[in-house]
């Protein structure tokens, strides 16, 4: 085993029991239970996820603007889809769904949790490896059953299922609806291994998080981070075990005949179907339960990101930690009792809806207290514009525009009007999806160097921020407009309907899927700068290249296999010491003791 | 930062593997049961989602139904005590003692998927109930039935399984009187799921006449 030599930056350890080294190619790399790796694995699963799914919204923006227009290689691809290279209404729907529930799990859920979680959770608190690491392993291989399970779907007869990422029943749950045929079995049976490994993957987290800290690590000491793992941990636990038993309903709909989600005196394609007493709202409560909670587990390991960042590039402490902590929590908890929001207009009682509305509403002042916070972290910093400092930034203004439009949508009075409507679409675009994903863009700039021992390029970096930044807001700004108009979503064209043809609604849509063609293109650039880097980036040999503070900063890049090589750091401070009065430096790593921080004795360095 | 100088002085935590006094794995498994509980709480929910909407057959006579899914219940609720006996062996390291009665939990457990195998088989053919259809009343009445006894004998099943590994791995040294305790968990949390199956289930679906 070889030595790993500590840091000097580590005054203190304890020593602790090390692991051997895996070795051979396959139980080093495929079936590895090294959280580092799994994380890589997961990173890697949710990259070639979002480049389908972005693919799948090119089709969509494709099919809005042209629906006549033939596009050949479709034709090829799917004869029934899309004959001849038109894509029909259904392909339409098709895709939509596919987009949706491939971006929301297998990008938004995987990436920052599964991803960046795995990877450095265990190295920010002092561990050598998550507390379960053999149920890790079997976590990461049960989404990739299900990544399989959802892209089979494009292949069978039928093709990909066309009810949405929501599967709203009843045309998820009745399989003689038209061209609904495995695709929706297979959606539902994806759903629920990854359910099964996202509930494994949160059991996990959860008692790493709260048992395996090094010494002197108290949890008002942890990176923020780490709490938004912790806390996106939790919901997942408490979240996918109901959306396994709703997707367990919906699959003894389809198979078994039973009729939990569909109602009496159903005719679909002119036939009457023989169920009845089920009711489709049912499922729209257990698939909130579980989807709105959900947002949450896709946005906020990107708070976390971004509130480690701005205090790490602004060289000051993050502005009310601990209040940063409460309003983490505290979205937490809310997320558990607004599902009723998404249900406005499907007959619900008033009272009930204004009980979710004032609910929803109370998820504004957490919210708000983070925005104010970030905005307190930077003001008077000495801001180092670098690349992931960017993406962080440019999550704060996402944050912000999609999370205003959520206080009208909030409001059942003004929902009716917007409910199913392209505002819809550019609210949680901005908020859940773009956002969240400038998250990720930050950790991977960010942490880079550290995953790999190279670094990105920082000028493609910062083209492709201003490229994606200004691309979104072209995307989804517009989308407002159309919304308020109000274009309905889910409609695969808009020509030949009179009202829909307001104004500048059709250059709108237009410019819309310009601008997405633009974005998409600039992803590239980032795909580029990140294969290119790993292989040939600049070497980083530095242990802390960007001067930060937390555990990850003070072990070799890349780190050796069980982190800290049997040493673990004793934890001295809180996690953003940044520019301390009368400190030798403008930071102080968790790590330092008082006397390396001021020079008053001899310390460890 | 004065505040990060106080907590400085006086270090509150001191890091190690099990520092709230509960092994990962035992910590573990009680998450797990949350998380499993809110499966069980999901499809009750259903339950009775469903039976509020529609107009719900109560079939089940008091004799034989409720008699015998009694005589069911008692064998499941017997094998919490001998579990309960095995744990306590296990922890007083009468390790031949302990494995005797984890496999007396098992064979107990057994009985109840064999009577309930029995009585599954009995709705099917004698009372042409199906999770799709029954001559009593709303399809859900089979839906349901089937559905939520059905996951909740999944886990017995299961757990039987659990118990047989654990049962040999601890008589062989393998495993840990803990192992044995966090065992214990997962089967007595399966017998609570049972404690709302029965009456939700059965004694809510008892003929009145």
């Amino acid at each position: 085993m070889t030595e790993v030599e500590l840091s000097p930056e580590v005054s203190e350890y304890t020593e602790v029991h090390r692991h051997p080294e895996p070795k051979g190619f396959i139980a080093k790399w495929i079936f590895s239970v090294d959280h580092k790796v799994i994380g890589i694995q997961y990173l890697l699963l949710a990259l070639v996820a979002a480049f389908v799914g972005m693919g799948l919204s090119l089709l969509v923006r494709l099919r809005l603007v042209w629906p006549e227009r033939s596009f050949g290689i479709l034709g090829d691809l799917f004869p029934v889809g899309a004959p001849d290279g038109v894509m029909t209404p259904e392909f339409y729907l098709a895709m939509l769904t596919m987009h949706g529930t491939i971006m929301v799990f297998m990008v938004l859920t995987t990436a920052p949790q599964g991803g960046f979680g795995n990877y450095f959770l265990p190295i920010q608190i002092g561990a050598a490896d998550m507390a379960f690491p053999r149920l890790n392993m079997l976590s990461f291989w049960t989404t990739f059953v299900s990544f399989s399970f959802l892209i089979a779907a494009f292949f069978v007869e039928g093709g990909a299922p066309m009810a949405g990422w929501t599967g709203y029943p009843p045309l998820s749950a009745v399989p003689e609806a038209a061209v609904q045929g495995i695709g929706q079995d297979l959606w539902v049976v994806s759903i629920a291994f990854f359910c099964i490994a996202s509930l494994l993957a949160a059991l996990n987290f959860i008692v790493t998080t709260l048992d395996l800290r090094a010494k002197g690590l108290t949890m008002m000491r942890l990176p923020l981070t780490v709490w938004t793992w912790f806390v996106t941990a939790i919901l997942g636990l408490l979240a996918f075990g109901v959306l396994l038993a709703a997707g367990v309903l919906l699959l003894m709909d389809r198979n078994m005949g039973t009729s939990f989600f569909v109602p009496g005196g159903l005719v679909v394609s002119d036939k009457a179907i023989d169920h009845s007493g089920g009711s489709p709202i049912l499922w729209q409560h257990l698939f909130w339960f579980f989807g709105h909670p959900e947002v949450y587990i896709a946005i906020l390991p990107g708070m976390g990101v971004t509130s480690h960042l701005l205090a790490t590039f602004a060289r000051k402490q993050v502005y009310g930690y601990k209040a940063m902590v409460y309003a983490i929590a505290a979205i937490g908890i809310l997320g558990f009792v607004v599902w009723g929001h998404h249900m406005f207009v499907s007959g619900m009682s008033p009272y009930s809806a204004f009980v979710f509305s004032v609910l929803t509403m109370c998820i504004g002042v957490p919210s708000a207290i983070k925005t104010f916070n970030w905005i307190g972290t930077l003001w008077g910093g000495q801001i180092r514009f670098t690349s992931p400092m960017l993406y962080s930034i440019g999550f704060v203004s996402l944050f912000v525009s999609g999370g205003l439009s959520g206080i009208f949508l909030g409001q059942p009075t003004i929902d009716l009007y917007f409910h199913d409507t392209y505002f819809v679409v550019a609210h949680f675009h901005l908020i859940m999806g773009v956002a969240a994903i400038f998250g990720m863009f930050a950790g991977v700039a960010f942490w880079f160097p550290k995953m790999f021992g190279r670094w990105m390029d920082e000028g493609l970096g910062k083209i492709h921020f201003w490229c994606t930044f200004i691309g979104v807001y072209a995307i989804f700004g517009p989308m407002h407009y159309l919304g308020m108009l109000p274009h309905p979503r889910r409609y695969a064209e808009f020509t030949g309907v009179d009202y829909l043809q307001t104004g500048s609604a059709g250059e709108l849509h237009y410019f819309i899927t310009i601008a997405a063609m633009f974005t998409i293109t600039a992803q590239f650039l980032f795909l580029f700068n990140f294969v290119k880097s790993i292989f040939a980036g600049k070497p980083c040999t530095e242990a802390n290249p960007w001067e930060a503070t937390t555990l990850e900063w003070a072990i070799p890049s890349p780190p050796p296999h069980d982190n800290f090589g049997g040493k673990v750091p004793h934890i001295y401070r809180g996690s953003y010491d940044f520019s301390l009065p009368g400190a030798k430096r403008d930071f102080a790593m968790q790590c330092n003791k008082d006397e390396a921080v001021y020079g008053s004795a001899a310390g460890g360095d | 930062m004065s505040e990060a100088h106080a907590a400085a002085a006086e270090p509150t935590w001191q890091g190690g593997g099990t520092p709230f006094a509960v092994g990962l794995k035992k910590f573990g498994m009680w998450l797990f049961i949350v998380s499993d509980s809110l499966t069980f709480s999901a499809l009750l929910i259903a339950y009775s989602y469903v039976r509020a909407a529609n107009d719900w057959p109560t079939p089940f006579h008091f004799f034989p139904s409720i008699v015998f899914a009694t005589v069911m219940t008692l064998f499941l609720l017997s094998s919490s005590l001998t579990m309960v006996y095995g744990v306590s062996a296990a922890h007083h390291g009468a390790r031949r003692a302990a494995v005797k009665w984890i496999w007396a939990t098992a064979v107990l457990g057994a009985v109840f998927v064999a009577l309930h195998s029995y009585e599954w088989l009995h709705l099917m053919r004698d009372e042409g109930m199906y999770p799709w259809q029954n001559r009593y009343g709303s399809p859900l009445f089979g839906g349901t039935f089937f559905l939520i006894t059905g996951l909740h004998m999944f886990h017995v099943i299961t757990g039987i399984a659990y118990l047989a590994i654990v049962a040999l791995g601890y008589r062989r040294g393998k495993w840990t009187p803990e192992d044995v305790e966090v065992a214990g968990l997962y089967w007595h949390f399966v017998d609570l799921v049972w404690m709302f199956v029965f009456p939700l289930i059965y004694l809510l679906s008892t003929s009145v006449d």
